[in-house]
């Protein structure tokens, strides 16, 4: 379970919007406060940890950089709810431990909506507008990689754990 | 339930009775793909980490072909790791030097109809040409891969696109795709699973249908499959492959499609793609006939048997304009070997074509690249800013057809002008 400010945006945000190419040699720190600057240019200066990306349909669309989820991890978005998304990002953003969520009605979010998001159940509750969505739920063992923080440390804890 | 091929193929590998687009699923690996640019010296620090060897090294295969052969020391180097990586996990499908790897595993009897097969390269859609569902993944994903066998993999959507009648003279599946790829965008395939169907594409041999699968990667999708059927039970009988069932592996004729295209093969002609993007194409007679300086037939997708057979019917009794170069790298030894066997490799080096060894050469820059201000056209799959070269090369893509007639005129040429013309004596 997850709350946060809801961060709207539109149709197509690519993978050169989350991770611009010309960023794409400077560290992550750096790299990260350009996110999303080219269609939100307050975007960084106003997220704050816990707060949710909500967006329409294919986002992360592109290249398969793996610092375009890796930005909004950084960042802190706790969550990314979208009409849909492009295959690799949604691929990408759960093996970082970003969980992402695809619901139809993101269309009804506003932008600073107060959203709490259970992503076990595929439950998304706008609290500012009293409305009440349903999402696709992640399996289990989704939610176990995404807590153990993504794929490298989720395995790292389950081969860990086989030895011991 | 009805289902598409690529649900048919998930249902399997997750142990499952039936799957639908959407589902998120565990997948059993049959085998997974690496090769020496993305495999062991990036895979290995993080099983190191883990503290893991691979799960079963009969289900590896381990292909050094980018950077081949070693030309420094950080080659050497790399070609080092990649041998070590394999003695040490006792991986005996290990092949080095042998040719390009979506080309050498087919041809070593790796593939087989409703396997699941994962891939450390983008052009890992080749397999569906067998009817096997093969996709592409980066490196961290393949280290879990190996760990584990395993991989998660959500069910995607079913895009069909069917091609009826038949292709004319000298239109081939490289035409076909840059036209789709023209027609849809890049990501036209939306990271689907894109299916490709009808009396054109049944009509076609196994490596034109690799191509076409292989370059399912330029159109976005993230499987590119087609139905195994005779054509492709004879190729796996050549290839030491007599089990495995086909007629298991078929899209139900209700099994609901996310978008059914349908275009008529015999209105195609042969098309080339401008710099820097395979969707900027254009059928041939409409492109400008811009000069060019390097003429390359090599890759997965344009230098098998097959396109070596194109290239040498276009330039038999012919050579190549004095002020061209043109480039051959074909794409397994074995191709090779039975191009030497038909006259092929003769022809080829009449007309004047110099040979590179059996490897991914220049298609991405790792065995030598492209001069500033170079305009090339190339047989390859992809013509991004800079992937051959300076980024001030040119690239244009073709069928080798397209390359080989082009080569001899010094511009960009319709190949069916000099076929039409028949072999020179
Ligand atoms: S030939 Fe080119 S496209 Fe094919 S695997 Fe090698 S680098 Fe990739």
């Amino acid at each position: 379970m997850m709350s946060g400010r809801a961060f709207v945006f539109g149709d197509g945000i690519d993978t050169d919007v989350l991770a611009p190419g010309i960023y794409m040699k400077l560290p992550i720190e750096q790299m990260a406060a350009h996110c999303l600057e080219s269609v939100d240019p307050g975007f960084v200066a106003s997220v704050r940890p816990g707060d949710i990306v909500v967006a329409g349909a294919n986002f992360g669309v592109g290249s398969s950089r793996e610092q375009a989820a890796e930005a909004l991890k950084h960042l802190g978005v706790a969550c990314v709810i979208a009409r849909s998304f492009g295959a690799i990002f949604y691929r990408n953003a759960l093996n970082f431990g970003l969980p992402v969520l695809v619901c139809g009605e993101t269309g009804q979010i506003a932008q600073g909506d107060l959203l709490r998001v259970d992503p076990a159940a595929g439950r998304i509750v706008d609290e500012t507008k009293g409305l009440e969505f349903a999402a696709q739920p992640l399996p289990d063992f989704l939610l176990q990689m995404i807590a153990d923080g993504g794929l490298v440390p989720h395995l790292e804890k389950r081969f860990a754990l086989r030895r011991a | 339930m009805a289902m598409t091929l690529a649900e048919k193929l998930l249902a399997r590998a997750s142990g499952r009775a039936a799957v639908s687009p959407g589902d998120i699923l565990t997948c059993a690996v049959d085998l997974a793909m690496i090769h020496d640019s993305g495999g062991p010296r990036r895979v290995a620090p993080i099983l190191k980490r883990w503290g893991v060897g691979v799960w079963d090294p009969n289900r590896v295969a381990l292909i050094s072909d980018h950077y081949v052969p070693a030309v420094d020391d950080e080659t050497r180097r790399i070609a080092e790791v990649t041998r070590a990586f394999a003695i040490e996990q006792k991986i005996s499908n290990f092949y080095e030097a042998e040719g390009i790897c979506h080309v050498v595993l087919p041809e070593r009897g790796h593939l087989r109809p409703g396997m699941f097969v994962v891939g450390g390269d983008s052009h890992s859609p080749t397999g569906g040409a067998f009817g096997t569902y093969m996709f592409g993944i980066g490196a961290t994903e393949m280290a879990g891969v190996l760990a584990t066998g395993e991989i998660w993999v959500r069910v995607p959507e079913t895009i069909e696109i069917t091609f009826d009648n038949a292709f004319g003279a000298a239109v081939v599946a490289k035409d076909l795709m840059l036209f789709l790829c023209g027609r849809m965008g890049m990501d036209g395939g939306r990271s689907q699973a894109v299916q490709f169907s009808g009396a054109a594409i049944r009509k076609l041999g196994m490596q034109e249908r690799m191509t076409l699968a292989n370059m399912t990667a330029e159109l976005g999708g993230q499987v590119g499959l087609i139905e195994p059927d005779d054509v492709t039970v004879s190729y796996l009988r050549a290839a030491g492959v007599t089990s495995g069932d086909v007629s298991t592996w078929r899209s139900d004729e209700d099994a609901e499609r996310a978008e059914h295209h349908r275009f008529d093969a015999a209105a195609l002609s042969p098309y080339v793609a401008a710099p820097h993007s395979p969707a900027n194409s254009a059928p041939v007679g409409e492109m400008d006939p811009v000069s060019i300086d390097v003429a390359y037939i090599g890759a997965c997708t344009g230098a098998k048997l097959v396109d070596l057979r194109m290239a040498a019917e276009v330039l038999r009794g012919r050579r190549v304009a004095a002020n061209v170069r043109l480039l051959v790298a074909p794409a397994s030894r074995r191709d090779q070997d039975m191009a030497a066997r038909e006259g092929i490799m003769a022809v080829l080096e009449e007309a004047g074509a110099s040979l590179l060894p059996n490897a991914c050469g220049i298609c991405a820059g790792y065995g030598g690249t492209l001069d500033e201000g170079v305009t090339c056209l190339s047989s390859t799959a992809r013509n991004f800013k800079g992937r051959m070269g300076a980024a001030s090369s040119r690239v244009y893509l073709g069928s080798p057809y397209t390359v080989a007639a082009s080569a001899v005129t010094g511009r960009i040429t319709d190949p069916r002008i000099l076929l039409a013309e028949g072999a020179p004596r």
